[in-house]
């Protein structure tokens, strides 16, 4: 049976090679001239774009390809990446994140500037227009604001949810930081905070909180997510929904000399193996969601060239505290040490990580880099379980999520070799994932003992990581970011006060002592910090993959 | 044939009520609430509110169910949540997308599903007829996804002969008048531009028609054999009437009428199995639309894109039957 099933295959491939191969030959004939045609300017659509591709300068077309298309295009609606990584083109935000770290530099804001951490005053940059022709001044910053803060607002439309998340709820609610926002001048603006809240620079570089153009806004209503209009070095052309976004050059960007691209097209290639062999045959440009076992083939193409996105993520294992056996701190501890990083690392992430030891990750400022991780030490964990009164170990469920992220790109297959280092120490574990939506959905209301799951932080702070994953205000449900559940109040009072002080170097004291009582109480097996790979053509130059996940393409040009 | 036709388009009616009463119901058979259902845990009780009045869940079932019914003869077959564009509006570029891909799917699977066939009957038990029925074997056990990224890895990557994703060369740009690209390039004259939409129709055509191509080789096959030992084609050849004559002119004609079932059908099964030849292609047709619903739980967008599959599948047999009834007139006084 085997056999014939072998002939069968060299059969069909031998006939389906024949019936392409003979359209083949005129695909070989054909496309080269077309080719040319695009390069020497004669014909085609693009001719005067792609002309200029050979230009050192500059010019050409780019097309990225990704896992999915963007929800909606307007920043301040969306929390999804893919929407973001458009809009950041299209728009900008009062303040920036360097292009290789999440320390904030001038964009759309020239000078800020607060001396209570209460008042901040914003100088805007003079003579930008947006993308309509309308001028950006002091009213479209308090326009915006006021429409993503005001419910009351009629151009309040939509749930606007990475504000009320990072601001603490709308206009009125309790806990809601920004107090009002107006404009002192055409090009001065000062927003004033209800209690000083350390993060906010860093929030408001956040591309959600991007300038929109007022007219626009006003013109398309709740149309303005298909119409997107901002001040961003690209400018909105077409949407194909599930195929394409295109974007073109701004001309009149106001950083001098820039964007360098032409036109900038985003592809949606679902499979991540499709989009690397759309890479290799040059149907896009740059791609991310590059498998990790596919990078030794990139890095062997001499057409393409790798990009590592530096980390900023984490992947864990959370138990849920309040119910046993992980109620006990022994027993997370214990299990702590069976767990061997650097292995998890070799195999599943092609090298392409660094063990975990804190919930946060090294790139951020805070981070306890001494800190010592539990060792991998089946033996202590045994010893460990017995003293926590289960010297036979236990049995539980264990919930492995059940799509790539880049933090745990194999969850159940991760989960599997979990398992086998527990079962060596007498815990068994039965695994089980669900539908995605519905595992963050049950995590999130905390039906699970213990979970797969991970963060990409938003902002560079480590507010961002250590409150919104491990403070006792997130640990409830239904929407838990705590899926430990874990409540320590030392830990809250630690990080409500690095919350309200303006001094990094203190706040940094502070988080660093979190990391150290997170150590202890153990609500978590911190995993790995994967450093997410790219890959893209070899004469790409100025792609400086960001960590947020949410790359800026003004400066990417081919050579 | 007039009122066979009446009668079987009559024989609608209770299909397409039977069909809206299941997809209907897909919300409903849910436990649980359904507005809870639609806008997820995270929802406000204002929005909660607010959708139990749009969809009437107040109300006993069958009004709910007659305000639906009544909705979708209007054209309103609801509204995505996540895009939060009306289903109606937003759909036709996808279904489009998909009725090109499957049209040319059907093309490459009849034509070469037919002539196998024939050729294969005509061979009878020569390495001809072993061969290519080995080939409709495999072909019908082959998973699509993994012969599409077999195509893909030879014809793309290795090759590099034709393009692995999508339906145009994103870097030419495209605007679509009727969603047919082959028709659009077509109405525009562009020939350059034709190619390359050609060229992007060639991979996933096959990947998708591999399977009812060779169904239709087997069902092409046998019907043929049968026809082939009936007395009139005897006497066809009898009059010294070369082979191929026979075989087009004589028998293929009525060979063919188990083969349009199968084509019928194989078609209306195409539309709704593309998912995953349009995953692997980056294919933006219906597949892919309400997959990506499902994964966000668009529910409004995976009912009415079950619904408009189910209809148009509906259809399709519609159109077989009738076809069938025209060429084997013996069908209809059945």
């Amino acid at each position: 049976m085997k056999k014939w099933t072998l002939i069968g295959f060299v059969l069909l491939f031998a006939f389906s090679i024949f019936i392409v191969g003979c359209g083949g030959k005129e695909t070989n004939t054909s496309s080269q001239p077309a080719s040319e045609n695009q390069n020497s300017g004669s014909s085609g659509t693009d001719s005067s774009t792609n002309n200029r591709s050979s230009l050192p300068n500059g010019g050409g077309t780019l097309v990225f390809g990704r896992g999915g298309d963007s929800v909606s295009l307007d920043p301040a609606d969306v929390t999804d990446g893919e929407s973001l990584v458009v809009t950041k083109q299209v728009f900008d935000t009062l303040v920036d994140y360097a292009d290789d770290s999440t320390d904030v530099v001038p964009a759309l804001a020239e000078e800020w500037d607060s001396q209570d951490g209460l008042t901040w005053t914003f100088k805007l940059r003079q003579g930008v227009k947006f993308h309509d022709g309308t001028d950006f001044n002091a009213d479209a910053v308090v326009f915006n604001f006021e429409r993503w803060m005001d419910k009351e607002n009629p151009y309040h439309q939509g749930d606007f949810p990475y504000y009320s998340y990072m601001f603490g709820g709308f206009k009125g609610d309790e806990g809601h930081i920004i107090k009002e926002v107006k404009s002192v001048n055409p090009y001065t603006v000062q927003i004033t905070l209800n209690r000083p809240y350390s993060p906010f620079i860093n929030t408001i570089a956040m591309p959600a909180f991007a300038i929109a153009s007022p007219e626009a806004v006003k013109k398309y209503g709740d149309k303005f997510g298909e119409n997107p209009v901002g001040t961003g070095p690209f400018i909105f052309k077409e949407w194909k929904r599930n195929d394409s976004i295109t974007l073109e050059k701004n001309p009149n960007y106001w950083m001098e000399g820039y964007p360098k691209l032409d036109k900038l097209i985003y592809r949606s290639i679902p499979d991540n193996s499709a989009r690397f062999i759309a890479l290799q045959n040059g149907e896009i440009d740059l791609m991310d969601g590059l498998n990790p076992d596919d990078v030794t083939l990139a890095k062997q193409d001499s057409n393409l060239q790798v990009f590592l996105r530096p980390s900023m993520n984490v992947g864990y294992l959370a138990f849920n505290t309040e119910k046993p056996p992980f109620d006990n701190k022994k027993v997370r501890q214990a299990l702590n040490y069976a767990v061997d990083k650097k292995a998890l690392i070799d195999a599943f992430y092609n090298g392409l990580a660094e063990p975990a030891k804190n919930p946060m990750p090294p790139s951020l400022w805070g981070y306890n880099d001494d800190i010592q991780d539990y060792e991998f030490n089946l033996e202590k964990a045994k010893q460990l379980l017995a003293e926590a009164g289960y010297p036979n170990g236990f049995e539980v469920d264990f919930w492995a999520m059940p799509v790539p992220r880049p933090y745990i790109p194999q969850g159940q297959q991760i989960a599997e070799a979990i398992q086998a280092w527990f079962s060596e120490i007498g815990v068994k574990t039965n695994i089980v994932s669900y539908e995605w939506a519905t595992y963050l959905e049950k995590t999130g209301k905390g039906e699970h003992s213990m979970a797969l799951l991970g963060w990409t932080g938003d902002n560079g702070d480590p507010d961002n990581f250590l409150y919104v994953l491990l403070d006792k205000d997130n640990a409830k449900g239904p929407d838990a970011g705590n899926i430990a559940f874990y409540k320590n109040d030392e830990l809250h009072d630690i990080l409500i006060q690095a919350q309200q002080i303006s001094d990094q170097g203190e706040r940094a004291k502070l988080y660093q002592r979190a990391q150290e009582i997170i150590k202890d109480d153990a609500p978590w097996i911190p995993l790995v910090h994967s450093t997410p790979p790219l890959a893209g053509k070899v004469n790409i130059k100025g792609f400086v993959p960001h960590s947020t996940g949410t790359d800026k393409m003004t400066k990417v040009y081919f050579e | 044939m007039l009122s066979y036709t009446t009668r079987r388009l009559l024989m609608l009616i209770p299909v397409l009520l039977g069909m809206s009463i299941i997809v209907f119901s897909i919300i409903h058979a849910i436990p649980g609430d359904p507005a809870r259902t639609i806008l997820g845990e995270k929802a406000t009780p204002e929005a909660l509110a607010q959708l139990r009045e749009d969809l009437g869940l107040n109300n006993p079932w069958y009004i709910q169910y007659w305000s639906y019914l009544s909705d979708i003869l209007q054209g309103d077959i609801g509204t995505s949540l996540r895009t939060k564009v009306p289903i109606a509006q937003e759909i036709w570029p996808y279904l489009a997308a998909t009725f090109e891909l499957t049209f040319v799917s059907m093309i490459i699977a009849v034509f070469f599903g037919v002539n196998i066939g024939i050729f294969a009957a005509w061979k009878q038990n020569s390495w001809i007829d072993y061969g290519s029925m080995l080939l409709a074997l495999v072909g019908v056990s082959m998973p699509v996804f993994w012969l599409g990224l077999m195509e893909q890895w030879i014809f793309a990557q290795k090759l590099q002969w034709l393009p692995s994703i999508g339906r145009f060369d994103a870097k030419m740009g495209f605007e679509s008048i009727t969603g047919f690209y082959v028709l659009d390039s077509l109405i525009q004259g562009d020939w350059q531009r034709l190619w390359d939409i050609v060229k992007h129709l060639i991979l996933p055509g096959i990947a998708l028609g591999t399977i009812p191509m060779a169904i239709i080789a087997r069902i092409t096959r046998s019907s043929m054999l049968e026809v082939m030992r009936s007395d009139y084609i005897r006497t066809a050849r009898a009059k010294g009437l070369h082979d191929f004559w026979v075989i087009y002119k004589h028998a293929l004609k009525n060979a063919l009428i188990p083969v349009l079932t199968v084509i019928g059908l194989q078609t209306g099964l195409l539309l709704g199995g593309a998912v995953l030849t349009e995953t692997i292609f980056g294919w933006p047709g219906i597949g892919q639309y309400i997959y990506n619903a499902i994964s966000y739980r668009d529910y409004p967008v995976i009912q009415s894109g079950i619904l408009v599959i189910a209809t148009l599948f509906v259809f399709i047999n519609l159109i077989v039957d009738l076809l069938y009834a025209y060429i084997d007139p013996r069908i209809h006084y059945k």
